[in-house]
């Protein structure tokens, strides 16, 4: 059987690198200064919201970065957590290619005077990206150190212009049968859901991840636009995010959905407070060997000194 | 035909030993750099050692109805090898948790066995199973004589809070620890069945 190969492309052919961000930049640049509608745009240029390589060039550096060796890429990338493919760790990695995020967008609704569907490059546009290395703890008490690109949340949220009811954010995980084969199994009430205090959405730790190790999110870490809160337990940092939604009431959270005595709202990270189950007390870095040991957990994971303004006169653990 | 000779019980014996090793050898060589034990070796390897217990543990409930259905007395020879492999394995997953997972931290380690309920079950069972292993002997089953039997029945409330120790710790899928759970209430219901049966049939024996 002769199987047709599509002709290869010619050097020749390639834009060299430094043009091809050249234009970008322009584009940019244009758009910024309002020169450029959007609706203008070619198509191509529209769908290049994220690196069509997978790779950021060279990314504003956050000065705050963990000092801490990151965790191996390979670990990151395989060591998951995402119940819609599936409950076991190596599930995400194993299934998320069956996953398409293009084209994306993100439907806002609430109480903000922009409402509306959103595409990914309508999110994008305007935000530079920078990368930032935080700590990640797991509520099951492992952590990571990660390199994300993103950019703060507050920034996205502010262009929705929320009004003065809004007193909190809430986040919806894409939820697709074909997808993402989990989603067959009710473990969690689908859609899952997260949410924050405005307060805690507007702080600048919070950030909006598209990229990790200066590359595209991989699927299995929540392609293609998810939320990293690096003092809070990582189920808080919602991933592959199709709805953001502003609300006056306390959201619905699905962890807490399932069982509301283990997993508070807030889940902040304190040593100080078990889950009911077992201790917070310390944590297992990722990546380490078999005899490496356990390390203990910080308030806030670290964060203290940024975030413990936001709970002032709040008792940490009623507010689990 | 069901009839064994000595020779082949006696490779009947040696298999059983090398696939109860079997567990523990694979872990040995991941570790040891052919494969590998993961991003959380630690979790893993006390993973592996719990489930090979269970399982070791639903096994050597299994015995008696095997043997009973099937009539292949000769099951019966492999028992205690099974019953001293779980009580192994345990032994080694109790272990890694506190000597490499909780360096030997005490404090802690009390802390967790008094509050935490699935350590809780997991130390029981371990405690339970102290016993069993001690009067495993064909010595001491002689001179306990019935109450050996009794003793030993003690293995079934081992087999519950082993899985019980499992479904506690799991974060919501229970997926894993209810198929244990259900082999066991199979296993356990089994006996139950057949001990009703012995005394109906005693009941109409000792009809006047």
């Amino acid at each position: 059987m002769l199987i047709k190969r599509p002709a290869p492309v010619r050097s020749s052919e390639i834009t060299p690198e430094s043009l091809f961000r050249q234009r970008r930049e322009l584009i940019k640049a244009g758009l910024a200064l309002g020169l450029l509608p959007g609706s203008m745009l070619p198509p191509q240029a529209l769908a290049a919201a994220l690196p069509d390589d997978g790779r950021f060039g060279v990314l504003g550096q956050w000065p705050n970065s963990v000092t801490t060796e990151p965790t191996a890429y390979e670990h990151v990338t395989s060591y998951n957590n995402y119940y819609e493919f599936g409950t076991d760790k190596s599930d995400p990695s194993r299934y998320a290619d069956m996953l398409v995020t293009e084209p994306w967008s993100v439907a806002v609704d609430g109480e903000a005077e922009n409402t509306g569907s959103f595409t990914l490059e309508d999110i994008l546009r305007p935000h530079p990206l920078e990368e930032r290395i935080y700590r990640f703890r797991c509520v099951e008490a492992w952590s990571m150190v990660v390199p994300w690109v993103g950019f703060p949340l507050g920034d996205l949220l502010e262009r929705f212009a929320p009004t003065s009811r809004a007193k909190y954010v809430q986040f919806f995980t894409l939820n697709d049968r074909d997808m993402m084969p989990g989603v067959r199994y009710p473990v969690l009430d689908w859609p899952y859901r997260e949410g924050l205090t405005i307060a805690e959405a507007m702080h600048p730790l919070a950030l909006l991840t598209v990229g990790l190790y200066g590359r595209v999110l991989p699927n299995q870490n929540g392609a293609p636009l998810r939320l990293v809160v690096p003092w809070k337990y990582g189920f808080k940092s919602i991933k592959s995010i199709v709805r953001i939604r502003f609300t006056e009431t306390l959201p619905q959270t699905s962890w807490n959905m399932a069982n509301a005595r283990e997993y508070g709202f807030y889940s902040n990270v304190n040593p100080d407070v078990p889950h009911p189950r077992w201790s917070q007390a310390s944590e297992r870095p990722i990546g380490g060997g078999f005899f490496t040991a356990r390390v203990p957990t910080q308030l806030f994971n670290g964060y203290a000194e940024d975030v413990a303004p936001l709970y002032t006169g709040l008792d940490l653990v009623k507010n689990y | 035909m069901f009839a064994m000779t000595r020779r082949s019980l006696a490779w009947f014996k040696a298999g059983t030993v090398i696939c109860c090793l079997l567990p523990l050898s694979i872990l040995l060589l991941r570790g040891a750099g052919f494969g590998n034990l993961g991003a959380n070796p630690v979790q893993e390897v006390l993973h592996a050692l719990g489930t090979t217990t269970l399982n070791l543990l639903l096994i050597t409930l299994a015995v008696t109805p095997a043997r009973k259905l099937t009539g292949l007395n000769w099951l019966l020879r492999v028992r205690r090898t099974l019953g001293l492999f779980a009580f192994a394995y345990a032994t080694l997953h109790a272990l890694t948790y506190v000597a490499v997972d909780q360096r030997l931290d005490w404090g802690g380690l009390i802390v967790d066995v008094t509050e935490r309920p699935y350590v809780t079950a997991g130390f029981l069972a371990l405690v339970l199973m102290v016993p069993l292993a001690i009067t495993s002997t064909n010595a001491m089953q002689r001179r306990l004589g019935r109450r050996w039997v009794g003793l030993h029945r003690s293995v079934y409330l081992v087999a519950a809070l082993g899985v019980l120790h499992y479904f506690w710790q799991v974060k919501l899928d229970t997926s894993g620890p209810s198929v244990y759970a259900l082999i066991l209430a199979v296993l356990l219901g089994y006996r139950l069945v057949a001990w009703a049966g012995r005394r109906r049939r005693r009941a109409v024996l000792n009809r006047p």
